[in-house]
This record gives C-alpha cells, structure tokens and sequence, in this order.
C-alpha cells in the first residue's frame, strides 16, 4: 500500500510579482517554502503508515519548478519514505483543473495507491480545488477538510471533516483522497536522521510524457481558466477614526459610530 | 466540456445558482447568489435557474427563491441529500448540466461548496475559480469576469473561461446582495427530473454534530470579535464571547492564541486558519501579524482595540481605540446591555 501526498512550494511572503505578459505569479528571485497545510498532510501520512504496521509507502509528489525539489527533500527530512518532483516547461501555468490532472496522472503511474493526502489548500492560490480535482480525476470519492482519522485500515478510513458550525464523521472506502486542516496533528522536528536521509534522497524528475499526461490537458493551453488581469486591491479608506480616553469614553464613541455606519 | 468551435457557446444558456442545503434548510448564501446572477442572466436575456439537492425541502423556501430573482428552480428531493455525501451530489449536479447545459454555474465558496464544485468542474472538463468577490459578464458572448482575491488579497485577478462551458465559480458568503423579496415574480419549480438518485457506496456520513459552542460560524457572522495574545488567556475570551453574542457575532482568534490552547482552531482567522470577510472586525489585542492580516483585510469595517497605538493591525484599521481591553470590552458590554 502506498499514501501518496501531494505539496507545493509557495513564497515565503505574500508580496505578489506578476509577470505582466503571462499575468501568472513571478516566482523566480522570491523566497520559497513548503505550503504551511501540507505539513500536516505529510505528518498525517507518516502517522497513518505507523497506525497501519508495515507494508506501507509515503511518497511525497510535487508539480513545480526545478527548485520545488527542496520542498520534497523537507518531506523526506519529515518522514516521507520518498519524494518525486513533476518539473517541465509544458507543465507551466497549469490552473487547478491541469494541475490536479497531471497530479491524478502522476498517481496513477506510482501505482498502487490507496490514499492521497492534501493540505486543505496552498496559501497561495488559496483556491482548496486541486484536492477534490484529483479525486475526481482518479473518480475516488473524498473528504475535504479533514480535522481528524478515527479509523485506518487497508480497506477504510472513518474520518472527522469540519463545516461552517460543526462537524460530521464519516467513513469512506479507499482508495480516497483527503484533505487536511491544521488542527489534525502536530508536526514533528525532523530528526537528525530524517534530514541526513533527505540530503542523500534521490529525486527523481517526471516529465509529462513519463506520467502519460495528454499533451492537451496541461500547462496554459490545457488549462481551462485564464487570468485576464490582474489589480491592486481597491484601497482601504485611509482616513481612520481614534478614540482615546477613558474606557467609558471611548466605548461610548465606538458603538456611536457603529450605529451611524448601521453595523450594530 | 470544451468547445471545438466558440459559436458552441450558444448551445449553453442561463445562470445556474447551487443552493447551499445545509441543516435542514436553504442558507442564506444561496439567496446572495441568486441576487448576484439576476443581472447576469439579464444582460444575456436568459433566466436564473436555482438548483436545489435536499430532503423534506419547504415549500415557502422554494418560492422565497423565486421571489428573490430565479426564474426556474430545479428541485431534487432525496433522502440521499440528508448528509452532505460529495459523491452523490456532484453526480446529480454532472447529471443535470449535461442534460441542461448552464452557461454558468455559481455556488457558495463554503465548505461544501468548495469541496463539491472542483469535483463537477473536472467531472464536467469545466474551468472553475475560487471565492470571487466581483463578478460581470460579456453581453455579447457570455464570457463571466471573475475577480478574485489571490495573495490573501494583496491581489486581485480576473479570470475567464473562454473555450470551455459551463463557466463555473463559486462565491464568499455575505459578498453579494440578496435582491428584496417580489411576491408577485413568477416563476416555475420543476421537481424530480432525475428518476432515481442512488447513494454513492463509496462513502457514509456515521454522525452530525452542530457545535453547541457559540460564535463558532466564522463564515457567516455580520460581526466579528477576534482576539490576540494581548487577551492574555481563556478567560479572556469568556469576554469576547460575551460581547459577541450581545452584539450576534462570532469570535476569531490570531494563530499565537490557538497554539496556545486559549480557543479551538476552528476560531482561527489567517493563513492557516480561515479567510473571513464580515462587515465588521473588531480585533482586540491583535497585533497583526501579516498570516492574520491576510485572513481579515477584506472584511469591510476593521476596529482595533489595543494599548499599543502603533501595531499593524492599528495601522490597518479604520476605527482604532487605544486602551485596555479589558477596560473597553466590559464598558462596551455595559453600554450595550443597557440601551
């Protein structure tokens, strides 16, 4: 059995460049790390290849740019038994529904594969659309914001997902693909051996031609959304309103002023 | 699917709203998405077509939709729908698309909204974007201007979908406007155009549980009292709390809380928690870091309570109040309480 988890290298900082000709985001020159949601799918993975005794494979796979390699050696220092990086020109400006289609590819080609763990979604994008895509893809079923794994077995899972005001558990026949928020475990440090194991990992490079991908379901031209344009945020009214004084003051001016604005 | 020629797009026609059936009933946002898609549909000269998967759906619901701006709404009622099964929906949902063919699709950017959708799009070979704040539409083609932030909003983008139908998207709560209810528009509820629905096998929903905690439903709070490690502990957020549910809101919490063990992390606002756009924020303590701030600068009014005048978050606020908060929050909670 293998789990399979899917991350992104995402830039450190939010300071978006965009490159004015392709209106895609300038990664080049920024300073990248792991998506913070996808530390709790590989810790997820680890802890589940644990829970189910031997036999079990965490891959670590990551669509991106040559330099998206660190993110896969930092799963491996993390506990990922391996990791393998999807890296070609055609693959570039691939929006969600060719990325997790050349994800679902790549999935396919490792083999053997019961369960694909996600971040809820990168901090980028923000978009959550590349977990369910995949599951779509592979036509498995899922549970997307997952908070925690009751139950793990080679055949199910029973997991706990978050809504707006609540939660629901329920129980899913694999293979499945999950995707995970922050409060379902606590990352570990990577171990001295993790990170030695890291350094000497080979990670190899999939081009599309290697996962099978059809040439017209990915990068730009694959990609059914474009980006037409892109804008600053309309800018937040400058003029802002202090109070100081006394806590009876102060009160007294804010919920004044909230009733003039009709917001209590 | 995708289009072999552009003139396919005219065989695509009407704005299709996906109602939000959650709790036994239609949420709000489906009616702020019907509000939002009347003009849509109106510059196309086509109609606002409302899907409904529920169970024991009311009456007075149905026509509250009608009355709100959709034309048609396309009801299937199934015991299958009484859990939120991804699977069985996004089956029924590529099932009616293919036999009706919307030229666009929008839905709620809620948790079930955002794990269904990206599934219907790759099943339907559609392109979908994510919690668009601003939407428009080409009169002439139909192409849907969908705006979005990106960046934690330092970004906006506007993305099309040009080659492909239906265009799908979906919608932060509270960002649209529901239209006023018209009793007198006419509209039509065509039921059960699916003879059978069988449940995905693959999945079971074994329990519910509506939280009992209040103010926990981030999403869709007007108002929104959040707190940051200058609430100092638990007790500190009985204070908030207590505000928030004179006032009808909800509380948020930074990450530093969370970690600490002050609040559940289903209260925390930014990057690694939840992106939140209410009317009001008022952040109480928070010294704003940019993880949190990505996660709250939408929200239309931000008030900071704070002793330090000189944070990010004061900065970033419109209305600031420089003082303790616990002295502000009681005398707040008094003022309130009295009037």
């Amino acid at each position: 059995m293998r789990i399979v988890v899917c991350i992104k290298q995402v830039p450190a900082t939010n300071d978006a460049v965009i490159d004015p000709e392709t209106k895609r985001i300038v990664r080049e020159g920024v300073q990248a790390i792991l998506n913070p949601f996808d530390t709790y799918a590989i810790e997820e993975a680890v802890r589940l290849r644990a829970r189910l005794g031997g036999g079990v494979e965490v891959l670590a796979i990551s669509m991106g740019p040559p330099r998206a390699e660190a993110v896969l050696r930092e799963a491996v220092a993390l506990g990922a038994d391996r990791g393998i990086l999807l890296s070609h020109r055609a693959f570039g400006g691939s929006d969600t529904w060719a990325t997790s289609y050349v994800l679902s590819q790549a999935i396919r080609t490792i083999g053997n594969v019961d369960l694909v763990i996600c971040g809820k979604q990168a901090v980028d994008g923000d978009t959550a659309q590349v977990g369910p895509g995949i599951a779509a893809h592979l036509n498995w079923p899922q549970a997307a914001l997952v908070s925690a794994v009751r139950e793990v077995s080679t055949q199910h899972l029973v997991v706990v997902r978050m809504h707006e005001d609540g939660h629901d558990v329920c129980e899913l026949s694999l293979p499945a693909v999950l995707t995970v928020v922050k409060g379902i475990n606590v990352p570990r440090v990577p171990s001295l051996k993790g990170v030695l194991a890291a350094r000497k990992s080979e990670i190899p490079v999939w081009t599309p031609e290697m996962i099978g991908a059809d040439p017209a379901k990915i990068g730009l031209d694959g990609s059914p959304t474009r980006v037409v344009r892109t804008a600053p945020p309309p800018p937040r009214n400058k003029e802002s309103l202090r109070f100081t004084g006394t806590a009876e003051v102060c009160a007294g001016g804010l919920l004044r002023e909230l009733r003039k604005r009709s917001l209590l | 699917m995708r289009l072999a020629k552009l003139e396919e797009r005219e065989n695509f026609r009407n704005i299709w709203v996906m109602a939000e059936w959650s709790s036994g009933r239609i949420q709000p946002v489906t009616l702020e998405l019907v509000g939002a898609a009347r003009p849509l549909a109106d510059a196309r000269r086509s109609e606002v077509w409302t899907v409904v998967l529920g169970t024991g759906i009311a009456d007075r619901q149905l026509n509250e939709l009608i009355a709100c701006g959709s034309d048609i709404v396309l009801v299937v009622d199934d015991p299958a729908f009484t859990n939120f099964v991804d699977e069985t929906e996004a089956r029924v949902l590529c099932a009616l698309i293919e036999k009706h063919r919307p030229e666009s699709v929008l839905c709620g950017a809620t948790t079930r909204g955002r794990a269904l959708i990206p599934r219907v799009a790759v099943q339907t070979n559609t392109g979908l974007t994510a919690d668009c704040t601003q939407l428009a539409i080409d009169p002439e083609n139909g192409n849907l201007l969908q705006t979005r932030p990106a960046f934690g909003g330092n970004l906006m983008a506007t993305i099309y979908c040009a080659n492909f139908r239906p265009q799908m998207a979906t919608v932060r709560p509270r960002v649209m406007s529901a239209r006023p209810p018209d009793a007198s528009r006419r509209g039509r509820v065509i039921r059960g155009t699916l003879p059978t629905v069988s449940a995905a096998a693959c999945k079971r929903v074994l329990e519910v549980f509506h939280s009992s905690e209040p103010g926990v439903n981030l999403a869709d709070a007007r108002f929104i009292v959040a707190g940051g490690r200058g609430v100092k502990g638990k007790e500190g957020f009985n204070l908030l709390r207590r505000f928030a549910t004179m006032v009808g809101g909800a509380v948020g919490a930074s990450r530093a809380t969370v970690d600490a063990g002050w609040i559940p992390y289903a209260h925390q606002v930014g990057q690694t928690g939840q992106t939140v756009q209410s009317q009001v924020y008022l952040a109480c303590g928070i010294s704003g870091q940019i993880q949190h701030l990505v996660g709250m600068q939408s929200c239309d009014c931000i008030i900071a309570i704070d002793k330090n005048p000189d944070t990010s978050m004061m900065k970033l606020a419109d209305i600031t109040v420089v003082g303790d908060l616990f002295e502000v929050l009681p005398e707040l909670i008094r003022q309130v309480s009295i009037t």
